[in-house]
């Protein structure tokens, strides 16, 4: 007897993989697509080109140029005018009250100004431009605030001049004009042309004075070259060119061994240092010869 | 001769052009399948000892791998051309895709054309004493070409030995002293027409060729291991429309023939015995196909099936005794084949007599047994060599051409036209055509 049932049937053979081959036309695509050059060309330069390409058809109408201008102006100016940005105040620190109120009124623009209009390199450059300054910091500050720290110049010595009496620093440069010389009574004078570019030398050879210093009433430059110590009751130490400080030095050792100064005695020569010589008071007077006496 | 050799020059220029601009594919046009490879050349990077990884086979990377069924293929040559040409462009389409890249240069190989092995000699007197390039160049011009008909041409010409006086086996002469250089040159002819129609199929798919092997040599290639190819083996690639032999001896191939026999005709005697249809054929062929039948055989019944509607005919069951009955006479027609042509190119004769079996016929079991019995005793079966990026299923015995062939587009040997031009042979015209030219041009 025949079963009823069929036996399993084997799986039908697979049909062979489709694999269609390409057109022509699709396979040339696809290489064309596949080459670096265009594939770049095509993703960036395309879309690169479309965009300038908007861009310029929008932007060559004048009106419309103009338009975008003035609202990147507006958008400016309205960034720059938040209170944020904005500066009430100057603060105005390690100045005297005369140059604070000077530095006061060389500020270029009125308070309160948006600190995007403040050009303080050419304000810090102004403030420097006075004398009595030495430098000054710039800074705005949280809240508002402009801090100007001023570093002023410190008056050493007193340089009487054409012009009046001057107050120079350690450096020769001018402070400000003293029109009392009583008001510093504690700085040294010195004066003759070109003494301001010799105040360091000059201050040294007030230092090297030592005892002969209350005696001092000034210092002058001679010649541009030299200095000349005038004492009271007319007497003068006529310094060398080179090596002055040497030279107020033996000076005041003289002085106080000798009381040299102490005599009746109108100039003290020191411009040669080999032969030091001294000079009596009234032998102008006098008009004699033997008023000189040669050195110890 | 000089055309050819030109042609050639020129494929090696074009190759050299394909590998500088770093991608390059390979094709293997079979009778059953078309395997398109691309490569990827990596600049070599040298490492502190001086060696490359992998000995130098890591110069390059299969960056996309594409298989399509052969179409318009018999025999290994081209049949119908538009079906050939549209396989090709399938398998090159996938393999681009999957690499991501365009190629532009193919280096392809076939096994068909009817291949034919000749053994040249030339020798020629050293000019001052000590072996020069143009030594080497001369020599191999003096070789007597044989006269191989018309219609025929060269594909390889190997120099596989070099002798000066009376000492042999110099691979590389130049330098050597001596009065008389002599080599043996291994040229392998093919049918122009052939080569002809695939150079045409492949120009249609806009590619460059770069370059043309024998399947038989290039299989050899990746089968064989280095001491194989250096004492002696035969590769026999049984493909699906031919089976091609190569015997390689000091790392050349001395001799390549193919059988046009295959596994296709296998497949052909499954169908006509059992009256099924092709696919059906093979699919019997490639699930429960065998050549050695044991008593298990016997008991184990196949479901033949058909679509007829008749009953008896759909119920149809054939032992696998039967199936092995069908197929093992076609196999062991193929061995006598090649038995017959080893022993005509004097196989016998060489130190070692390994023979390796590959290509997709390779792989019906009980194979390699068979083979030992008309073969000779060392027989074993062969796969590809490991290249680096190549995909799981595409390291199997069925591409061992594909392989051979990548092998041989990054590290191929010197053939004849890779040596100079001896002095005298220069074309006296070409500098008057280059002058020519130059005022034509400009």
């Amino acid at each position: 007897m025949r079963t009823l049932r069929a036996p399993r049937r084997p799986a039908a053979p697979t049909a062979p993989r489709r694999d269609p081959a390409p057109s022509r036309l699709a396979f040339r695509a696809e290489r064309l697509w596949l080459t670096p050059g265009f594939r770049r060309a095509l993703r960036l330069g395309l879309p690169l080109l479309l965009v300038t390409g908007l861009a310029g058809g929008y932007l060559a109408d004048g009106g419309r140029r103009a338009a975008l201008q003035a609202d990147l102006a507006d958008l400016r100016l309205s960034v720059e005018n938040r209170p944020e940005f904005m500066v009430g105040l100057m603060a105005i620190d390690g100045a005297s009250p005369p140059v604070a109120r000077a530095i006061r009124k060389m500020l270029p623009v009125t308070l309160p100004v948006s600190s995007f209009r403040l050009d303080l390199p050419a304000f810090r450059a102004a403030i420097e431009q006075i004398d009595a300054v030495a430098s000054a910091d710039l800074q705005v500050r949280k809240g508002g605030v402009l801090q100007v720290v001023v570093r002023e110049r410190v008056p050493v010595i007193l340089w009487r001049g054409r012009a009046g009496l001057e107050m120079l620093d350690a450096t020769g440069h001018r402070v400000a004009t003293l029109l009392d010389r009583t008001a510093r009574g504690d700085l040294p004078v010195i004066a003759g042309v070109g003494a301001d570019q010799a105040v360091g030398e000059a201050l040294e050879v007030l230092a090297a004075a030592g005892p002969v210093t209350p005696r001092i009433r000034g210092l002058v430059r001679m010649g541009e070259r030299r200095w000349d110590v005038v004492l009271d009751r007319d007497q003068r130490i006529l310094l060398p060119e080179e090596r002055p400080v040497a030279a107020m030095q033996r000076v005041a050792a003289l002085d106080q061994a000798e009381d040299l100064l102490g005599r009746d005695i109108a100039v003290v020569d020191l411009r040669n240092e080999m032969r030091p010589t001294i000079r009596l008071a009234g032998t102008e007077a006098m008009g004699t010869a033997d008023s000189e006496v040669v050195g110890q | 001769m000089r055309d050819l050799y030109q042609a050639q020059r020129a494929m090696r220029a074009m190759r050299r052009a394909a590998l500088q601009r770093g991608v390059v594919a390979v094709l293997d046009v079979g009778s059953s399948k078309i395997a398109c490879l691309v490569l990827r050349f990596e600049a070599e990077v040298p490492r502190e000892d001086g060696l490359g990884a992998l000995a130098g086979q890591s110069q390059f990377r299969v960056i996309g791998a594409a298989t399509t069924r052969a179409r318009g293929m018999r025999f290994g040559e081209v049949d119908a051309m538009q079906e050939t040409e549209r396989a090709i462009r399938t398998a090159v389409q996938a393999a681009q895709k999957m690499a991501q890249t365009r190629v532009d240069h193919v280096i392809a190989c076939f096994s068909g054309a009817r291949p034919r092995s000749y053994g040249l000699a030339g020798d020629v007197q050293i000019l001052d004493g000590q072996v020069s390039e143009q030594d080497v160049a001369r020599v191999l011009a003096a070789c007597d070409v044989p006269d191989f008909g018309p219609g025929r041409e060269v594909l390889h010409a190997h120099p596989v030995n070099f002798a000066i006086d009376h000492r042999s086996g110099f691979t590389d002469p130049r330098g050597h002293v001596g009065n008389r250089l002599a080599t043996d040159m291994h040229l392998l002819t093919i049918d122009t027409q052939a080569v002809q129609n695939l150079i045409y199929c492949i120009r249609r798919c806009d590619l460059e060729i770069a370059g043309f092997a024998s399947s038989a040599y290039v299989s050899g290639l990746s089968s064989l291991v280095e001491d194989e190819q250096e004492l002696g083996a035969a590769c026999i690639d049984i493909g699906g429309g031919s089976t091609g032999i190569s015997v390689f001896i000091k790392k050349h191939m001395i001799f390549a023939e193919t059988i046009r026999l295959g596994g296709d005709h296998v497949t052909l005697d499954i169908s006509k015995g059992l009256q099924v249809p092709l696919a059906t054929a093979e699919r019997m062929k490639t699930i429960h196909g065998g050549v050695q039948a044991t008593g298990m055989d016997d008991r184990e019944m196949i479901e033949i099936g058909g679509d007829s509607g008749d009953w008896e005919k759909d119920r149809r069951r054939v032992s696998r005794t039967e199936l092995i009955g069908i197929m093992r006479p076609r196999v062991e027609e193929i061995f006598e084949e090649a038995r017959a042509i080893l022993d005509a190119a004097g196989f016998d004769q060489l130190p070692s007599q390994q023979i390796v079996l590959t290509g997709g016929g390779s792989q019906i079991p009980g194979l390699d047994l068979l083979a030992a019995r008309i073969l000779g005793q060392s027989v074993r079966l062969g796969r590809p060599l490991r290249v680096q990026g190549l995909p799981q299923v595409a390291t199997g015995a069925p591409f061992s051409a594909t392989v051979g062939l990548c092998l041989f587009a990054a590290n191929p040997q010197d053939e004849w036209w890779d040596f100079e031009i001896p002095a005298e042979r220069y074309p006296a015209r070409s500098l008057r055509r280059a002058v020519k030219w130059f005022k034509d041009n400009w």
